[in-house]
Parts: C-alpha cells; sequence; structure tokens
C-alpha cells in the first residue's frame, strides 16, 4: 500500500507543481491578488505531498516490503534500522525524492517565513520554485521511481553497500542536498528580480539568510563526506579531487563569492548584475553535480551513451534551467542599475577580489572536471586530470586569497587606504612569520607547501583578532569602552569574523596534515612494536568478533609514549557477508597536535602476524574544529537582527499597517 | 566525499578500503622508497576512477607499483621512471597532464580568465572615474560656504 500511495502523492505533487510554476506567475504578471494568493497555499501542499511520499518510501524500507524494486536492492532484513531508514535515500531513486523533498521544504520555508517579501515577488519566487520542482518530479516519474513494484517478490534483499552503513554518511547525503539545493532559493530569488527588472538592497537582505543557510549546510556536507573519507578508506586522505567532490565544491565557491558580492548589493547598491549572475551561477553548478553524478557521464562517456535516458533527461533539464537563466540574465540583467561607486582600494574591491579568486577557482576546477570528457567527446586523445592538478592550479590562487582575506576588512568602504591597514597588521605579520618559522625548526626539510600553509593561517588567524581589537579600540580606548564596544559588534560582523577564523584554522589542519604526515607499513606479529611519530604503536594480536549484520577483526595496539601506556587503539576489518565486502575502521585517538590513526590489513602467514599500516596525521582535528567554526559563524550572521525582522525601517511599518487595507499593497 | 561514488555511481572497487601499498612491496632504501611513494602519486591507476596507483588496491596498480620499484632500484631517474610508463600507457596515465596541444584550454583557462576578470575590473573602474568625473567639479560659492559653515559646526 505504502508504495502506491507515495507514487500517487509524486504523481499530485507534480501536478500542484504545474499549477504553482503557472498561476502565481502570471497573477504577478497582471496584478491578480486572488491569483498571486494561490503560491502560499501551493508551496504548502507540495511540501505535504511530497513528505508523505518520503514517509512512504522509508516505510517500505521500515518494513523491508521486498514487493519494492529500490528496497530489494538496496536493504535486507538485518540491516540495523539506522541503515534501513538511510537506506532508502542511499541510491539514485531515493535521493532524487530526498532532492525534491528538501525543495519543496525550502518553497515552504519561504512561503511561511518570507512575511517580508511583496507578495507578488514572493509569487514569482515560488512559481521559479515549482518550475525546477517539475522538472525533478517529471524525471522521477518518467526515468527514476523510487515505488516501482516486483513480481515474484524476493526472499530477501541485497544489501546497502557497506560502506553506506556508517552513521557519518546516514547524514552526508541530507546535509549536502540541504546545501545544494538550498541555492534554488537565491536562484529563484535572482530570476525574480531580473523579471521584475529591479535589485536593490532588500534584495540583498532577503537573499542572505537562504544563501547562509544554504552555504552553512553545504560546508557540513563536504566536511562530513571528508570525515568519513578520512576515518572510512583507511589511509587518512580527506579531500582527493574526484570528480564527486568537485561537484559538491563548485557551488559552495560559487555560493561562497555570491555571499561576498550580496554584501556590497546590500551596503553600496552596485554590483547588482554581477551578483545575480552569481546566484544563477551558483544553483547551475549544483545542478550540474547533481547531472555528473546521476546521469553516469563520469564513468564513461560510451556507458553514459549506451543507456541515456536518464542521462539525457538531466542534461535537457540542465541545458533548459541553466540556458534559460542565462539568456533572461543577458535580456534583463543589463536594466539593473547600479548606483554605488567606489575606488579599486577599498572594502568593495576586497569583496571583488575575494570574488575573482573564487571564480576563477570555480573555474579551474570545472575546467579540470570536465576536460578529460570534453577531450573524449571531440573523439581526442584520453587524459586524465588529478589530484596535481588541482593543487597545482588551485593552491597558487588560494595563497594571495588568504593574504587578501586579513587585509580585506580593514578596508573602508568607497575609498580605503592601503598603507595604515597593513600597519595595523604588524604584529600578525610578525606572528605569521614565528609561526611558519616553528614550522619549519621542527623539520628543516620538511614540506615547503605545510610552512606556507602554517605561516598563512597564522596571517588569517590573527589578523582576524587585530581586526576585532581595530574595531574595539582595544588598549586605544579605556577598557571598558573596549567592551561597550565588543558587546555593540553586530552578529554579521561576528560571523565574518568567526568564518574566516574557521578557515585560518582549517588550512592550519589541511598544511598540518597535508604536509607531515607519518606513515608506517608492516607486518606485525603479536607483542611488536613500532614507532611512529613518536609513539610506540605493540600490536597485541587480532580477535574475531561479531556486529549486527557482519563478522568483525579487531587488532589491538597498545600505544606508549615515554614507556607509559598513553592509549590502546582497536582497528576493525569488517566484512560484510551478504554483499561480501570488507570496510575498514580505523582506530583514531584525537589529540590536539595530531591524530594516532591505526588500521589492520591482511593475514599474513600462519603465526597471527598481520599487515599493520600506522599513521601519525598532524593538527588533522583543526581542519574539523574550523569547518564548524565556520559553519558557526555562517549561523551567526543569519541570525543577525535585521535579518530576522527585515528592513529596519519594515518593523514600524508593519506595526502601522495592521489595517487589512494597507497590507494588501 | 568519496561517499557520492559510491552512493551513485557504485564503483566500488574504487572505494574499497585501501589495501594500496603493502609491507612486501616496500623498498629496503627509505630514499628509493620516499621516490617511488612520490612518483606513485602521479600516476593513475588505470581501472580505477581519478585514483593513484599509491592510493589502489587494484592488482593492476600493484604491479604498476612495483614496476616503479624495479625502475627505480634499476636507478632510473623520477623522470625516467615516468617516462617508461608513460610510453608503454600513455598520456592517460599521468595524473597532472602535460602541457600540449590537448591540454593548451586546460592549463591556460584559469590563467587565461583571471587576467579577464583583472581587465573586466579595470574597465569597471574607468567607467566608474567617468561617471564620478562631473560630481567632482570644483564647488560654487554658495557650496563652500556651506561646507566651511558644516565643518564650524562639526568642530565646536
Amino acid at each position: 500500500m505504502s508504495a502506491e500511495l507515495g507514487h500517487f502523492a509524486l504523481i499530485l505533487a507534480m501536478l500542484i507543481a504545474a499549477v504553482q510554476a503557472t498561476l502565481p506567475l502570471i497573477g504577478a504578471q497582471r496584478n491578480m491578488p486572488t491569483w498571486i494568493a494561490i503560491a502560499n497555499p501551493t508551496a504548502y501542499v507540495q511540501f505535504f505531498l511530497t513528505t508523505l511520499a518520503f514517509g512512504c518510501l522509508i516505510h517500505v524500507y521500515l518494513i523491508s516490503d521486498f514487493s519494492v524494486v529500490n528496497v530489494v536492492q538496496n536493504s535486507h532484513t538485518d540491516k540495523p534500522i539506522l541503515y534501513k531508514i538511510a537506506g532508502s535515500w542511499g541510491n539514485h531513486e531515493g535521493s532524487l525524492l530526498l532532492w525534491v523533498f528538501i525543495l519543496a521544504l525550502y518553497g515552504a520555508a519561504v512561503a511561511a517565513f518570507g512575511r517580508n517579501l511583496p507578495p507578488a515577488f514572493k509569487a514569482r519566487v515560488l512559481s521559479v520554485q515549482a518550475m525546477i520542482a517539475l522538472g525533478f518530479y517529471t524525471f522521477m516519474l518518467l526515468t527514476s521511481n523510487p515505488f516501482e513494484r516486483v513480481f515474484p517478490a524476493p526472499l530477501n534483499g541485497q544489501d546497502l553497500n557497506p560502506l553506506l552503513q556508517d552513521p557519518g554518511l546516514a547524514i552526508h547525503p541530507p546535509m549536502l542536498y540541504l546545501g545544494y539545493v538550498g541555492f534554488s532559493i537565491a536562484f529563484s530569488f535572482a530570476i525574480a528580480a531580473l523579471i521584475e527588472g529591479r535589485v536593490d538592497a532588500a534584495w540583498a537582505r532577503w537573499v542572505r539568510p537562504w544563501t547562509l543557510a544554504a552555504w552553512i549546510f553545504l560546508t557540513g556536507g563536504i566536511t562530513l563526506g571528508s570525515w568519513w573519507a578520512y576515518y572510512e578508506l583507511g589511509w587518512g586522505g580527506w579531500w582527493f579531487w574526484d570528480p564527486v567532490e568537485n561537484a559538491s565544491f563548485m557551488p559552495w565557491l560559487a555560493g561562497t563569492a555570491l555571499l561576498h558580492s550580496a554584501v556590497v548589493v546590500e551596503k553600496r547598491d552596485t554590483l547588482k548584475g554581477w551578483t545575480v549572475l552569481l546566484a544563477i551561477i551558483a544553483f547551475s553548478m549544483s545542478l550540474l553535480g547533481t547531472f555528473l553524478v546521476r546521469s553516469g557521464v563520469l564513468t564513461s562517456v560510451h556507458a553514459f551513451a549506451t543507456d541515456p535516458s536518464r542521462g539525457v533527461f538531466i542534461l535537457a533539464l540542465l541545458v533548459t534551467v541553466i540556458g534559460g537563466s542565462l539568456a533572461l540574465f543577458a535580456w534583463r540583467g543589463p536594466q539593473l542599475k547600479s548606483t554605488g561607486l567606489f575606488q579599486p582600494i577599498s572594502r568593495e574591491g576586497a569583496l571583488l577580489l575575494n570574488n575573482l579568486i573564487m571564480t576563477t577557482a570555480l573555474a579551474a576546477v570545472l575546467l579540470g572536471t570536465l576536460y578529460p570528457l570534453f577531450i573524449d567527446v571531440i573523439g581526442g586523445a584520453k587524459i586524465s586530470v588529478g589530484a596535481p592538478f588541482f593543487n597545482a592550479v588551485f593552491l597558487p590562487l588560494m595563497v594571495p586569497m588568504i593574504v587578501a582575506m586579513a587585509i580585506g576588512p580593514f578596508m573602508n568602504w568607497k575609498r580605503g587606504d592601503i598603507l595604515p591597514a597593513l600597519g595595523r597588521l604588524r604584529f600578525t605579520f610578525l606572528f605569521a612569520l614565528v609561526a611558519g618559522a616553528a614550522a619549519w625548526s621542527v623539520e628543516t626539510d620538511g614540506p615547503f607547501m605545510g610552512v606556507i600553509g602554517i605561516a598563512l593561517a597564522a596571517w588569517l588567524g590573527a589578523g582576524v583578532i587585530a581586526e576585532i581589537s581595530e574595531r574595539i579600540h582595544l588598549f586605544r580606548a579605556p577598557l571598558p569602552e573596549s567592551m561597550r564596544r565588543l558587546g555593540r559588534i553586530p552578529r554579521s560582523t561576528w560571523g565574518m569574523s568567526f568564518a574566516h577564523f574557521g578557515l585560518a584554522l582549517a588550512i592550519a589542519g589541511m598544511a598540518g596534515a597535508g604536509g607531515w604526515k607519518v606513515e608506517s607499513i608492516q607486518t606485525m606479529k603479536p607483542g611488536e612494536t613500532v614507532n611512529v611519530g613518536g609513539y610506540e604503536y605493540t600490536f597485541e594480536g587480532a580477535q574475531e568478533g561479531q556486529g549486527p549484520n557482519y563478522t568483525i577483526l579487531f587488532g589491538k595496539f597498545t600505544v606508549r609514549k615515554d614507556g607509559e601506556v598513553f592509549t590502546v587503539l582497536e582497528a576493525e576489518k569488517r566484512n560484510y557477508p551478504v554483499t561480501r565486502m570488507p570496510t575498514t575502521e580505523a582506530a583514531i585517538h584525537t589529540t590536539l597536535m595530531g591524530d594516532l590513526y591505526a588500521v589492520i590489513g591482511d593475514a599474513e602467514g600462519d603465526e597471527g602476524a598481520y599487515v599493520t599500516r600506522i599513521y601519525y596525521n598532524p593538527l588533522v582535528v583543526w581542519m574539523w574544529i574550523g569547518c564548524i567554526v565556520m559553519m558557526f559563524g555562517g549561523t551567526l550572521s543569519m541570525t543577525d537582527r535585521r535579518h530576522r525582522v527585515g528592513v529596519p525601517h519594515k518593523r514600524q511599518h508593519s506595526s502601522a499597517s495592521s489595517d487589512p487595507v494597507s497590507s494588501t499593497s | 566525499m568519496r561517499l557520492f561514488i559510491c552512493l551513485f555511481m557504485w564503483t566500488l572497487l574504487s572505494a574499497l578500503p585501501a589495501n594500496a601499498v603493502n609491507p612486501n612491496e616496500i623498498l629496503a632504501d627509505p630514499g628509493l622508497e620516499a621516490r617511488a611513494r612520490d612518483i606513485s602519486k602521479g600516476l593513475r591507476c588505470l581501472v580505477c576512477q581519478n585514483q593513484s596507483i599509491d592510493d589502489s588496491d587494484a592488482s593492476l596498480a600493484k604491479d604498476l607499483r612495483v614496476l616503479v620499484r624495479e625502475r627505480i632500484t634499476a636507478g632510473d631517474s623520477n623522470d625516467q621512471v615516468v617516462n617508461y610508463v608513460v610510453s608503454r600507457y600513455g598520456d592517460f596515465v599521468l595524473l597532472k597532464p602535460p602541457f600540449n596541444l590537448a591540454t593548451l584550454v586546460l592549463w591556460l583557462g584559469p590563467l587565461l580568465l583571471i587576467l579577464g576578470g583583472l581587465t573586466a575590473a579595470i574597465l569597471f573602474f574607468r567607467k566608474n572615474k567617468k561617471i564620478t568625473a562631473p560630481a567632482s567639479a570644483p564647488l560654487t560659492e554658495a557650496e563652500k560656504m556651506r561646507v566651511a559653515e558644516l565643518m564650524a559646526e562639526d568642530n565646536q
């Protein structure tokens, strides 16, 4: 029953989306309040129906209804309940349902929380949202129905890929999609603004919290994925420049640029066209990511060509959305008149530099990701573009960006002065030099980029603190005065400081883990000891055990430092009998200075000896903390008062307009 | 993030737990071994998706790792080893593609883009200046007096 109910709800949702995509838009064009008023209820009903459909999918997973193909292919009765639920979105069809569910969720959120939006504008936004949704509903119902039945029903399922049976991975896709799909709001706002031919400070303020929300979730999603790779794949790597990673990183870069340029629109009424374009690009990158991952084009252009039904549909959707919105931009964009003027050396100039570097980095990642496909399609020699290329192009872009990041916040709006700003950063500069020298002295023939990374992290981190000190006139004004100023700093400014400081921490982590990793691979008999990164690891032997739906091999290590027992590590190797796949669970002991990381491999010979891989990964935890601090900064900024209450004068206005006549205007 | 591969592409092999470099492959000389690791990180595992032979546990990757170590032990320089592997498998094996006609756009694209962006920014500021120019015309006598008045007020 659930499957049919879910299927039916999906079809209804598609029909509702068709109504929502057209009537409110026409109503807004022709100024018909009753048609405009359709936007809100349709958004709510659409959300209700997708929630119902999504609930039905989870239900068929929970009851292990093996007459549904999707459940057969991705579940098993022995699977723990968490992964039965997570399994519903751990596959192509289910993840698409998650996609439209989140899209409808954002739509309903705009309907519910966008009370300060002009009704016609809101109607246009919700219509554009529904157009996107319509494309995805059609795609699902025509090519990827998650509720398809099978007859006769098999006795049990084929189980979920064991790598996905992990708590980190259970919440990773929803997080990532909340980010991806969140940019659809910025996109819809941009399209609605293009239709109206007007972008102003109020527009930038409306867009900002939604873009921030998407950015926070995307940051979280990328971090979770990275963290999972770190502990699960068993060699301590956390970023691989894999096409699917790039697919999530590109919208992040575009979204970060958008957040910065929207500030300029809000404060200075300029860079309007560019900001609208960035909003379109950010969501286009989300769609492109979906296309790259969903169509199978990454595995092989030829596989794509032999079974093209899904891929061609997404490609057509992609071309329609991106091409259509860019055409609209080309037509209406020139009408967006900017009034604010500014000098190259100014706060606006610094934000523009951020945009220039971010978009160039985005283009580099895009180029590197698509280039092998492109060469393959035009019939050239097959080439590979991997981590060494991306590092060679990306890192040189990031160095000037981090340098400028500490200076930018010191700049005045309109016209800044570089020399006084640099003067205020003299201690920051000294601190960066000392940090770099300290990193270099640890290992004098150590990695060049690692030392640069530590120095940059110190520069940025100290720069943030210097900026706050400057803002509160620390040591220049009496202390109570400084404290009073500290209390008056708006949340959005704290948001910036925290986000920048978080990035500084993350850079330190990346530099440490990338530069000074210690690795030791060997065969160990029980009782043998190796020294890795100043710690002595004694292998205590391996034991077998039983998990809920897998067997485990535990490898136990006693770790000593200076002869004292420091910790005991238990690395696991799991074997899932249904899929006959092994996974490794690295044993990790985190300290502030670095992670102790041990993995157990295959048995060697018959004396209880095993291949062991032991790593010391310096500063890794800084990376995770840094990402959390960045997200916290985003949250602070999102909850800034002026986003919560809308335009400052709006509040007085709303109390005055309690009579229904003026509120419809 | 490699999750996505397994989630959606089902190229499970590439995401299997790494049993990449095995103890029996490792060269006794740490210097030579470090060079081998370095070279391996730039060579692609031909049957995996975007994974270096250093990270992959595919048997073909193992063969290549052993081959790299054989060449190093035989006294080849790093470039000679890479050239040898490329001569057998083509440019496809390089994770950092060589700079040639086919990769011109790839390598120069980002550079051209940032130059284009800078040019656009310069043009933008030039245009701005033109608009500002009339605004910075000398003040009239009345305006000057008003400014003096305001300044005097401010100083009090």
